[in-house]
């Protein structure tokens, strides 16, 4: 990886604080608990870390913890995305055909 | 393979404009699912820009690995049902939490100039990783009543989690300073294991989801933290993104319960709530008892009626057939909305997602701001399985432990039933005063027969 100063990785750091902020406020209360998941799924992003430790590893000590590592970072991401993508699936504007509409 | 640092960046930013476009989908539900899927492509681009990065071995294991954590997550995922979705959430949090924590230990492990600005970020996601791991699998635990979710308390109990936590926080400034050795990684996770379990015990179930979201908040900056020990701005930076999702969620969460973080997290709230309220006078009024035939006829004949569904509805699994009940009164041409406030259900946003899967279309959703000034006109409140959230006492009985707590204002509308159980109070511990209303009365019973007897009746009028 490009080593890049520590105080250009800090100031990402703040912006992308501030850009969670200012994206996530504009979730609507009703999503919320997607939202949560889904955030969930994000930072299954570790599995990188894990990737890259696990990947580089030449030790028995480093590929045990870089194997359990990158199960659990797994779990995270396949888990955290399917929940999420399921409960999405449900919110729907108006129910299957079948009933009539009724007049608002 | 990729060895060009350059395209490896861009490939990585490609991921971060995905994540952000994923989450700026959320706003809607129209778009969500789309943002979802978005998402999933940002994190195969990274997967796949990491797996070809130059020297990557280990390949059986990478693939063994995966292919172990993929198995549970699916499964995990497909088979969760909708009203345990909160420790779902808690125990997918807990693993990424877990895995911050590994990475930085095996950085730890191989560390070349320890008393770099490294050790800083290893530390720090060792230390919030492994509180969110094991803060989340007890919290896991207690929503899934494999332990009490009552709280657990002991005296002393602040006391000895801030000894725990500063002496995690003491071995990692020794790290920091240059004390080499393996072991104080090791104890500094072990006390931070430690920790997490210990802060997580004494909370209470029904404030667990400010847990989660918190947790949540830790786990992204623990991969935040895992990003600057591998000097990866994709990791920076989606970590912090979730880092300040979670951390807002937890300050709206605390909002809508009228209570402060702190409060929430060593007040142990619902331990001992028996005197709060002190002396309630009821002035001769009592509750009234009413009857499903009856219930059915004032349904029937209303032209707007609001449904306020809590968590008891959810636990009797009666979601379908509230929405069975709200179909045939809009056949009637009854207008029916759906009053939703902040923390029904379990978590914020769970009754929708309970409701939603019942197939109620979110078009008849209304949160609370939306919906309290309707109340007035409603000539029915239906509240199933709520409570806490409809007690105006929280208006005006400064004395009430939920007073000041943002409320439905049910007791607008011209008349009220409420179905319930029993006249066992609610999480607060308190009673509520809306029942002693002379526009209340009371369907007592199991909130799916009930509804079911309601249905029946609604279709005899």
């Amino acid at each position: 990886m490009t080593d890049l100063p520590l105080v250009i990785e800090l100031t990402i750091l703040v912006l992308a604080a501030f850009l969670g902020f200012e994206v996530i406020s504009k979730v609507p209360t009703m999503l919320h608990t997607p939202l949560m998941s889904g955030a969930n799924f994000i930072h299954g992003i570790v599995i990188v870390g894990a990737i890259l430790v696990l990947g580089y590893a030449d030790d028995t000590f480093t590929k045990t913890v870089g194997f359990v590592a990158m199960v659990l970072a797994t779990a995270n991401v396949v888990g955290g995305w399917f929940v999420t993508d399921r409960m999405l699936g449900m919110f729907k504007r108006r129910p299957e055909p079948k009933r009539e509409e009724p007049s608002e | 393979m990729i060895s060009d640092p350059g395209v490896v960046g861009l490939l990585y930013l490609v991921t971060i404009v995905c994540f952000v476009v994923a989450l700026r989908f959320l706003s809607s539900p129209k778009h969500a699912r789309k943002g979802n899927w978005i998402g999933g492509v940002g994190m195969l681009v990274a997967i796949g820009t990491t797996l070809l990065l130059d020297g990557i071995g280990n390949w059986a294991l990478i693939v063994v690995g995966g292919l172990i954590g993929s198995v549970v997550g699916v499964v995990g995922a497909r088979t969760v049902r909708m009203t345990a979705m909160p420790q779902m959430v808690a125990i997918f949090n807990g693993v990424g939490g877990g895995a911050a924590a590994l990475v930085a230990l095996a950085e730890w492990h191989n560390i070349v100039d320890p008393a770099g600005d490294e050790t800083v970020s290893i530390v720090l996601s060792a230390l919030i990783g492994s509180i969110s791991f094991a803060g989340s699998v007890v919290a896991f635990a207690k929503l899934q009543e494999l332990v009490s979710g009552r709280p657990i308390v002991f005296p002393g109990q602040n006391v000895f989690n801030i000894l725990v936590l500063l002496g995690a926080a003491g071995l990692g400034i020794a790290a920091v300073s240059g004390v080499e050795d393996q072991w104080v990684l090791y104890a500094l996770i072990g006390l931070a294991l430690l920790f997490g379990v210990m802060f997580v015990l004494p909370i209470g179930g029904a404030d667990m989801p400010v847990v989660i979201s918190l947790l949540n908040a830790f786990t992204g900056i623990a991969a935040s933290a895992t990003g600057f020990v591998l000097d990866s701005t994709v990791l920076i930076v989606s970590g912090m993104l979730v880092g300040a999702a979670g951390t807002l969620l937890t300050l709206l969460m605390a909002k809508a319960m009228n209570r402060s973080i702190a409060n929430v997290l060593f007040g142990a709230f619902g331990q001992v709530q028996v005197a709060a309220g002190g002396a309630r006078t009821d002035d001769g009024r009592t509750v009234r008892a009413t009857s499903a035939e009856d219930v059915a006829v004032q349904l029937s004949f209303a032209r707007k009626v609001i449904v306020v569904p809590g968590y008891g509805m959810a636990v009797a699994q009666a979601q379908h057939d509230v929405r069975q009940l709200a179909d045939v009164l809009e056949e009637r041409g009854v207008d029916v909305k759906y009053a939703i406030h902040p923390v029904a259900g379990r978590m914020p946003g769970h009754m929708n997602v309970l409701l939603a899967e019942a197939n109620v279309p979110y078009t008849q959703l209304f949160e609370m701001d939306q919906i309290n000034p309707e109340f007035a006109q409603a000539d029915v409140a239906l509240v199933i399985g709520a409570n806490d959230v409809t007690n105006p006492a929280a208006r005006h009985d400064t004395a009430s432990p939920i007073y000041g707590m943002p409320i439905l204002d049910v007791d607008k509308a011209a008349s009220i039933v409420v179905m319930k159980r029993s006249m066992r109070p609610g999480f607060a511990g308190i009673d509520n005063e809306l029942y002693l209303d002379p526009k209340t009365t009371m369907l007592f019973g199991d909130a799916k027969d009930s509804v079911l007897k309601l249905i029946s009746a609604v279709k005899a009028t």
